[in-house]
């Protein structure tokens, strides 16, 4: 069954503040989850004072300062800082984007940070996002067609088809949208989640694929695809703007389609 | 030499992908989730209608109710409402128990229950309607 408390080593302590520079005059509170599986202890929640007259806007520049300047034990993942490698998805303010894409200032009060809901956890803000890799690659994210590609250039597209992939190929696999959902929480162990089906269904509106039967075939099964139940947090959460509901329920419709 | 009494114990050595495969996929589900999306339709009107009906019938006596399902109408609306219904809890109610309980010999059993009721609550449902009406 569901489990409603923490189990108790997971339970989240009070942890150390620091204080922000003696003369600081726009200070902001930042409230980060930090656990360290090398020291036995529970996880617990620092308190980071920031200057933000000497940081730059994004909760990215925020962290990044803050393991500069005042805690190198910080730990979180980072590279591209534009919203385009998706390494610094995590929980902030409550809701999961990336601390690159997210501006302070969109934050109401102290900003707190926390790793993607319901994922191992490796240290700090560092989930394990072994399961949902294997996930993505059990969906087989690669086009498969038996027909040879034309000797003298690619497989060719309309624009029309072309067209269908839109909103699908700009997945950046950063997970905000499958660690949001309760059902990839409660299933995540069989349910695929939001980004892994928005990503077959990028294989199966390409209409350079040839294995579309055997896509939908291998997703029609009670949780693999049908644990969605159009809760809409994936959707509510892509900070890319993109809709994994709407992947989903293409899904559903090309299954029924073959039958109705 | 590593004190093998202070390793944790590792349950599952099975590869990421082993576990996203699992038993691979049923091949099923399609029938249930669309199964679930008609009696809902189904039930929209149906409901409207027996609310209706039972507005109408406010204050009749026994015997006013009987002539009134005696019609073949209200009679066959009363049948596709009664098995649109249970059907529907019992499609329903399946996914809540499939989310919530994970032990396998548990969530078989409450499924089996949940079917068993359901079924023979509707039967319950038409015999009484029958009863009454034919």
């Amino acid at each position: 069954m569901v489990a409603f408390n923490l189990p108790v080593n997971s339970r989240v302590g009070l942890g150390q503040t620091f204080k922000a520079p003696a003369g600081a005059k726009n200070v902001r509170e930042f409230k980060i989850y930090r656990w360290n599986p090398d020291d036995g202890q529970n996880p617990r929640t620092d308190t980071y004072q920031i200057d933000l007259d000497a940081c730059g806007p994004m909760v990215l520049d925020a962290l990044i300062k803050i393991k500069n300047e005042v805690d190198p034990t910080l730990t979180f993942r980072r590279s591209c800082r534009e919203g385009i490698c998706g390494s610094c998805a995590m929980n902030i303010d409550g809701g999961n984007t990336l601390a690159c894409l997210k501006p302070i200032e969109e934050c109401s009060g102290a900003v707190k940070i926390s790793p993607l809901p319901h994922m191992p956890v490796v240290k700090d803000l560092v989930p394990d996002l072994s399961q949902v890799y294997a996930q993505y690659r059990s969906v087989e994210p690669w086009l498969q067609a038996d027909s040879p590609a034309p000797p003298d250039g690619e497989r060719l597209q309309s624009k029309e088809e072309r067209a269908k992939i839109d909103g699908l190929w700009e997945c950046i696999l950063c997970f905000c949208c499958s660690t949001s959902c309760p059902s990839y929480w409660w299933n995540g162990d069989r349910y695929l989640g939001p980004a892994v089906l928005l990503q077959a269904y990028r294989w199966i509106a390409d209409t350079r694929d040839e294995a579309t039967g055997a896509r939908l075939d291998a997703l029609e099964d009670p949780f693999k695809l049908y644990r969605c139940h159009t809760i809409m947090n994936c959707t509510d959460s892509c900070p890319k703007g993109l809709n994994p509901a709407k992947a989903i329920a293409e899904i559903k419709k090309l299954i029924v389609e073959r039958v109705a | 030499m590593a004190d093998s009494r202070n390793a944790p114990h590792v349950d599952m050595r099975r590869s990421p992908l082993g576990r996203a495969r699992g038993l691979g996929s049923a091949k099923a589900g399609a029938a249930h989730w669309w199964a679930q999306r008609l009696t809902a339709a189904a039930l929209v009107p149906l409901t409207l209608w027996f609310i209706c009906s039972v507005i109408r019938l406010i204050g009749a006596d026994q015997h006013a109710v009987v002539v009134w399902l005696s019609a073949p109408l209200p009679l066959v609306l009363m049948l596709a409402l009664i098995a649109a219904t249970f059907h529907h809890l019992q499609l329903g109610l399946q996914v809540v128990i499939e989310d919530y309980v994970h032990d396998h010999a548990a969530k078989l059993a409450s499924v089996l229950g949940l079917k068993a009721v359901c079924a023979l609550s509707a039967l319950a449902c038409f015999i009484s309607v029958l009863k009454l009406g034919l």
